[in-house]
């Protein structure tokens, strides 16, 4: 794997391998010196155009776990400010030695448009609508290691309830879970789905109300206040009627059912109840998770033959 | 001339003087730490992990009241060779309690250049840091490029650098590949 | 600059395409003007047409030159270089310059360039609206008087009804035509594609058929209250040409034309997220491409017409949603149009030559037969000619093809504007 930056490359047993790796870095992560000298000697650049504080220092801490060492670009403070183009970004980083990118950008498709600019490995840490991989993995490890399911999702029922059309972590989520054998509902009132159709095998409900009491999984997305200027939803009031996860949906829940939510919330809008007094939130789980997924995707990509190098000496 | 490559196969223990050479190797351990504290047994992943459950049993066997661990360790994160070869993790580390002030046997199956032992040792001190640590393996087959020895020997067995070793249940075994020049 | 001379030059050993005949002969031409057409002749220059077809010189009804405002990209010179090349004899340029050809010194001033440049005829179009603003009617008498035919706010389309409709009836008294860009802007904002499942798996916001099949369809009715004539610029859908088959139907005075692009590339080629493929209107579906050959194949469709849309190089490295859509056509139109429709002779010179030459109002020097008396616009291309694009070898200043490294067949050889050579064995001479 040279890059990640999308997760429909990625089949079964590929997912499957990036998983079991990331039992490992679970296991690390639980020491008391979580960290292994395996990336010593790499360095990994995050380069966020897109303000994201959680998702960054998630990636930076799976690096520096592995003993990488790390560098920051965020746009606040660089020259993008000044009219430095995406190009000249990515080529004058690459020449202070980068071995791999973390992107993250507004504009979809830019991770894989700086793939032409540099011989470094790139990964994918969110773009526009199109995918967010780590995010779609993390959550598949979620699942499976809450279920004890060893790295499948056959015949769990997941519902993901929101605006379908704007996310990347939908868009990366159906992916992963239908080809983990996942039944995928997508919860959305049609202004909110993509018009050109749903992913083959994904099915779509209207409301929260046809899905809460037969799901394993009930995985929120965040609703994005704008959503109503563009006349998606008439209002938030009747988006949370609709769709949002209050106290009486909740109680209807199967008892093993996980609730699970990509965060940033928004509370009083998708999540009307605390999400920590459900006994299936795995919110936070997901966080911890996202590390351990994060090490393993940059210990699967960096740790293998570097260019350059020969076979050899073992 | 016509370079033709050969192929040759030579078992060098059976499965017979495997399981004896383990159970020797356990009785060394045995005498060697009398008297020592906590004894914990880990096998390298993937090729050591067995032969440490065959000596852990061994172990209590001939001392029952004797107080031993079994643990695995998995060595690819610490690796020096990960930009030359890629490494596809095995089984995760699996360590049961704080090695601190324990006195740990590594078990490996081969000991070849000492690198694994070296990734190995470096991952046992994550887990705290060991009174002694001392290492079995079935076959040395030479060729150290580190100084590192072991302290329980099946057997040694000088190699060439092209060789392969298997060790199994069913033995030991040494294949070659020569280039020989025929006519 | 037109250089007249006595020198004598021949087209020999091709195949002269007239809308009466198809059939071998060589064509003399002394003074700007073809003198005669027959077997064996002989002159002072010649040109080897053998394997090859003779017309009248294409003409692009859709042909963004740039010039003024973003010579970064394409200048009226280079543009008329790579329209040479590409066998156009006549070019009308859109009017999204800056400043816009919304008046007569501005149209004048491209009228000139090209003129200094002296490779094709190059026909300013004028603006529908002020500034392309969509606000207020652009002066059609003054500029009609500087020689405008053609009028468009192309880029966008004319969202006002009631502008429209004033428009088409203020034009029809001045005997010039409307050409719309047809696209409902409410409906595409911020669209980077065709909406379809390609843009919904890419997670980028589409441009739906219909956005462009509402406005043609409010247009085709707003040609009838009026009686106006109107041009539809680079219709993309299926439903576009249903649309127009069904105003010919019914009489109405309207002209449909098709970019070649639209014929040969789908939406699909976005999913390597190039931004060399993006285009308004977009690459669309199997099943459009399918319905645009249709409308070609039955006259629904007149034109073939560039859209050539040169971009500097670093604004297609922006992101996909950020590059400006365009791509680079006047050098490939032909190739693209015989690998993806192959007409005969006949349609392909009227939809290149004929049609294009009549709609855009210079019928008087474009789109002639190859006659004696008729003036020397011509090309000489080879339809079985099998080539491979490369960006690095256009004579236009962009190099946003969408097909490089692509083989084409179909290629123009030699063209020839008012009697004189401007591109020989493919090269352009000046």
């Amino acid at each position: 794997m040279k890059h990640l930056l999308t997760t429909v490359g990625l089949d079964a047993a590929a997912i499957a391998g990036l998983l079991d790796v990331a039992d490992h870095m679970s296991e690390i992560n639980s020491r008391q010196v979580p960290k292994v000298p395996a990336l010593r000697g790499r360095t990994v650049a995050s380069v966020f155009f897109e303000d994201s504080t959680r998702t960054r220092l998630s990636f930076e801490t799976a690096a520096k776990r592995l003993s990488a060492d790390t560098m920051t670009f965020s746009v606040s403070t660089s020259s993008v400010n000044k009219g430095e183009s995406l190009r000249d970004t990515i080529e004058t980083l690459s020449a202070m030695g980068v071995d791999a990118f973390v992107v993250r950008h507004k504009s979809s498709g830019v991770p894989a448009a700086v793939t032409q600019w540099t011989d470094a490995a790139v990964i994918n840490a969110g773009d526009g609508w199109h995918q967010h991989p780590t995010q779609a993995l993390l959550d598949a490890f979620t699942i499976t290691r809450s279920f004890g399911d060893g790295n499948s999702m056959s015949g769990r029922r997941v519902a993901i309830i929101g605006d379908i059309k704007h996310s990347r972590v939908a868009r990366s989520n159906m992916d992963v879970f239908v080809k983990l054998g996942a039944e995928v509902t997508v919860v959305a009132p049609s202004t909110l789905l993509p018009p050109g159709g749903l992913p083959a095998g994904v099915l779509s409900a209207h409301g929260i109300d046809d899905v809460v009491g037969s799901c394993d999984v009930l995985y929120m997305l965040r609703m994005q206040r704008e959503r109503m200027d563009s006349a998606l939803v008439p209002e938030l009031g009747e988006y949370s009627a609709r769709f949002g996860l209050d106290a009486a949906r909740a109680a209807r829940l199967p008892a093993h059912a996980l609730v699970m939510h990509p965060g940033p919330m928004n509370r009083g809008v998708e999540m009307l109840v605390d999400p920590s007094t459900l006994p299936g939130s795995r919110i936070l789980a997901q966080v911890t998770n996202g590390v351990a997924v994060r090490m393993a995707v940059l210990f699967t990509i960096l740790g293998g033959a570097a260019t350059g190098l020969s076979q050899g000496d073992a | 001339m016509n370079p033709a490559a050969t192929h040759r196969e030579t078992r060098i223990l059976d499965g017979d003087d495997l399981r004896r050479a383990v159970t020797r190797i356990s009785h060394e351990i045995v005498e060697r730490n009398q008297g020592a504290g906590a004894l914990v047994v880990v096998g390298i992943q993937t090729g050591g992990v067995w032969i440490a459950e065959l000596i852990a049993a061994n172990i209590t066997a001939i001392e029952p009241a004797r107080e031993v661990a079994l643990g695995t360790v998995d060595v690819s994160m610490y690796r020096d060779d990960l930009a030359i070869r890629p490494v596809v993790p095995a089984a995760p580390t699996d360590i049961p309690c704080d090695l601190t002030g324990a006195t740990v046997v590594l078990v490996d199956n081969v000991l070849y250049t000492g690198r694994t032992v070296r990734a190995a040792l470096e991952a046992l001190n994550d887990h705290g840091r060991p009174r002694a640590v001392q290492l079995a393996v079935i076959v040395d087959r030479g060729h150290r490029e580190l100084p590192i020895r072991p302290d329980y020997v099946g057997k040694n067995v000088p190699t060439h650098m092209a060789d392969d070793v298997t060790v199994g249940p069913e033995g030991v075994v040494i294949s070659t590949t020569m280039e020989v020049s025929a006519g | 600059m037109t250089v007249a001379s006595k020198k004598r030059l021949v087209v020999k050993g091709g195949t002269v395409v007239n809308p009466g005949s198809v059939a071998a002969a060589d064509v003399l031409i002394v003074d700007g003007v073809v003198t005669e057409v027959g077997p064996g002749l002989d002159g002072d220059e010649v040109l080897d047409a053998a394997g090859c077809h003779v017309s009248s010189g294409f003409v692009d009804l859709h042909t963004h030159l740039r010039e003024p405002g973003r010579e970064e990209a394409e200048t009226i010179e280079t543009g008329s270089r790579a329209a040479a090349i590409g066998g156009y004899t006549a070019v009308v340029a859109m009017p999204n310059t800056d400043p816009a050809q919304d008046s007569v010194m501005v149209v004048e001033f491209v009228r000139e360039q090209g003129r200094r440049a002296g490779l094709v005829d190059v026909h300013p179009a004028g603006c529908i609206t002020v500034g392309r603003a969509g606000a207020a009617l652009a002066p059609y008498a003054a500029l009609a008087g500087a020689g405008v035919r053609l009028f468009t706010d192309d880029g966008n389309g004319v969202q006002d009804p009631l502008l429209m409709r004033r428009a088409l009836e203020y034009a029809r008294d001045l005997g010039v035509t409307l050409a719309q860009h047809c696209e409902v802007a409410r409906l595409t904002e911020g669209a980077v594609m065709h909406e379809g499942s390609c843009c919904s798996n890419m997670g980028v916001p589409g441009w739906p058929s219909v956005a462009e099949e509402l406005m043609l369809h409010r247009d085709i009715e707003l040609v009838r209250l009026t009686g106006a004539p109107m041009h539809f610029l680079h219709l993309s859908t299926a439903g576009s040409v249903e649309l127009v088959r069904r105003a010919k139907a019914d009489g109405l005075p309207v002209t449909a034309e098709v970019a070649p692009h639209h014929l040969a590339l789908d939406h699909d080629l976005l999913a390597g997220w190039d931004p060399v493929f993006k285009v308004n209107p977009p690459l669309r579906t199997r099943e459009d491409i399918a319905a645009l050959k249709a409308g070609i194949a039955d006259g629904t469709i007149d034109a073939v017409a560039t859209d050539h849309a040169p971009h500097a190089a670093h604004t297609k490295e922006l992101p996909l949603d950020q590059a400006p859509p365009g791509m680079l056509g006047l050098e490939t139109a032909l190739g693209v149009l015989v690998t993806a429709v192959n007409p005969d002779p006949r349609r392909l010179c009227e939809l290149m030559s004929w049609n294009p030459a009549r709609i855009a109002g210079i019928s008087d020097t474009h789109g002639r037969p190859v006659a004696p008396g008729e003036p020397a616009n011509i090309a000489v291309w080879n339809a079985a000619e099998v080539w491979t694009v490369s960006r690095d070898a256009l004579a236009s200043r962009s190099t946003n093809t969408p097909y490089h490294g692509m083989e084409l067949r179909g290629r123009n050889i030699h063209t020839i504007h008012n009697g004189r050579t401007v591109v020989k064995n493919g090269k352009a001479l000046a």
